[in-house]
């Protein structure tokens, strides 16, 4: 494969916006109507969403959405990966991660110096929450596949211990997930280039991206 | 149209669409206005109240109907459920109705009568005794609720197949309907009605039915949520028409397969 990508001129070409943003809306759907079904026979008794947190104002709806936004969710991530593993952006952004980096920019960001000075290189936290986030979205896919249909896809669901096992992880997919979107929000919103660079591309990779092999 | 048991002997007369038709086109109009409107209040609102009159509402409907069409895809109808010892059974089972377990009217079981309809060759009534000299099975599956609990149950009765095929119905029809004395109007596809682990249940855990779990006849299928699964059956018909449900009226998925 070439080392230089010619769709990728911007640090995010158009198809990962699109798919960014698609993500977005997927996701979202997703978190408020399964807040919706969960709180029909809740796994925390300490924990119910509130009706102003779920989508669907009861559960035949929440269950409607789900199901609804699952296709979108499941067909553009799989796009996504298609995408990033055939173009080598997966690995380029993402890869490697060394660890004495994680702990120089853990160290930075409790120190608040969380300035992007290049937004086109990933620092080493970033790397490792997309790829946890990323992990997390196959994982939720995969296990509602398996509550989905705990009999017909019976091997599966055996991953997880019985149906009820199935469902915790499913609960904790969507609570990392969560976890993520905080952070990443919370982030982009102090870093408004970086959300501006979600919407328009970003600044330009003038310099052919060399991968070091 | 087929003479049905589940339709209104009296059709109202078609003529009283043409008398109407310019009230039903402004309420059509009205309705068009109001849609618009409330998909554009819609983005205002985290509740997200839509029923099935909405556009959003309707297009999550269809959703659920391909949604249907791609579990029938999926639906293997050799693949047999795991089942579990006998020690792992819950008794009594976990009740569940859109009642309260106070409120379930027992049925008389020496005077019920299973009723059939549709597309069968013998629509004599059954008794239980009649029921209780065909083929017997027993199993012990998981019993998943789309609320999100289960719990294992082992649940004796005749095969629903042995059944359809013991009184003639066409087994090439699209829908078995049950008719309850909870009026609780349910439906499954055929190819769940003749999957080895459909039951017309009869027994729990070696006992006779007790009231609150559908005596003296319920259904119990091992390849479709709780919810499916109707007490206290008094009619069976066979049909293509897909005469819904329960809960599916109120936006359930019909299919419902796990």
């Amino acid at each position: 494969m070439s080392t230089t990508i010619a769709s990728a001129r911007r640090l995010h070409p158009w198809p990962v916006r699109v798919m960014h943003w698609t993500n977005a809306v997927a996701m979202i759907i997703m978190i408020g109507s399964g807040w919706g079904i969960y709180n029909d026979s809740v796994i925390f008794h300490f924990l119910h969403f509130p009706q102003w947190l779920r989508i669907g104002s009861w559960a035949a709806e929440s269950l409607l959405w789900h199901f609804a936004a699952m296709w979108l969710l499941a067909i553009n991530g799989l796009a996504y990966l298609t995408y990033g593993t055939l173009t080598g952006r997966l690995r380029e952004r993402m890869l490697p991660i060394r660890l004495s980096e994680l702990v120089h920019t853990v160290r930075d960001t409790l120190r608040f110096k969380i300035a992007h000075d290049d937004l086109t290189v990933y620092n080493a936290v970033q790397k490792l929450l997309y790829i946890v986030v990323i992990l997390a979205g196959i994982s939720q896919v995969i296990s509602g596949l398996a509550i989905w249909k705990p009999i017909q896809f019976s091997w599966l669901i055996s991953l997880f211990g019985e149906f009820q096992g199935g469902r915790l992880v499913h609960f904790l997919g969507m609570a990392v997930i969560v976890g993520f979107l905080a952070v990443h929000v919370a982030l982009s919103l102090l870093v408004p280039s970086t959300l501006w660079a979600m919407l328009t591309g970003g600044p330009r990779l003038d310099k052919p991206r060399s991968r070091a092999v | 149209m087929l003479k049905s048991m589940f339709r209104p002997a009296k059709t109202p007369d078609a003529s009283i669409l043409d008398d109407h038709r310019p009230m039903i086109r402004s309420l059509e109009r009205r309705g068009l206005i109001r849609g618009g409107l409330s998909l554009g209040a819609l983005t205002m609102l985290t509740g997200c109240d839509i029923s099935d009159s909405t556009s959003i509402g309707q297009a999550l409907r269809a959703m659920s109907s391909f949604n249907d069409r791609v579990q029938a895809a999926i639906f293997d109808p050799n693949k047999l459920a795991p089942e579990y010892p006998a020690s792992m059974v819950l008794k009594p089972p976990r009740f569940n109705a859109y009642y309260e377990i106070e409120d379930v009217k027992p049925v008389d079981g020496d005077r019920w009568r299973l009723e059939l309809a549709g597309l069968i060759d013998n629509k004599q009534p059954w008794t239980r005794q009649q029921i209780a000299a065909l083929p017997q099975r027993e199993m012990i599956i998981r019993h998943i609720c789309v609320e999100g609990w289960d719990y294992i149950g082992q649940w004796s009765g005749v095969p629903l197949r042995t059944f359809l095929q013991a009184v003639g119905a066409d087994l090439t029809a699209r829908y078995v309907a049950f008719k309850t004395a909870d009026d609780y109007p349910s439906s499954i596809d055929m190819a769940t009605a003749l999957h080895p682990q459909t039951l017309l249940a009869t027994s729990y855990a070696g006992e006779t039915l007790t009231d609150p779990y559908g005596y003296p006849l319920r259904l119990r299928t091992s390849t479709k949520l709780g919810f499916k699964n109707p007490k206290w059956i008094t009619a069976i018909e066979v049909t293509n028409t897909n005469p819904g449900g329960y809960w599916e009226k109120l936006g359930f998925n019909w299919q419902s397969s796990i």
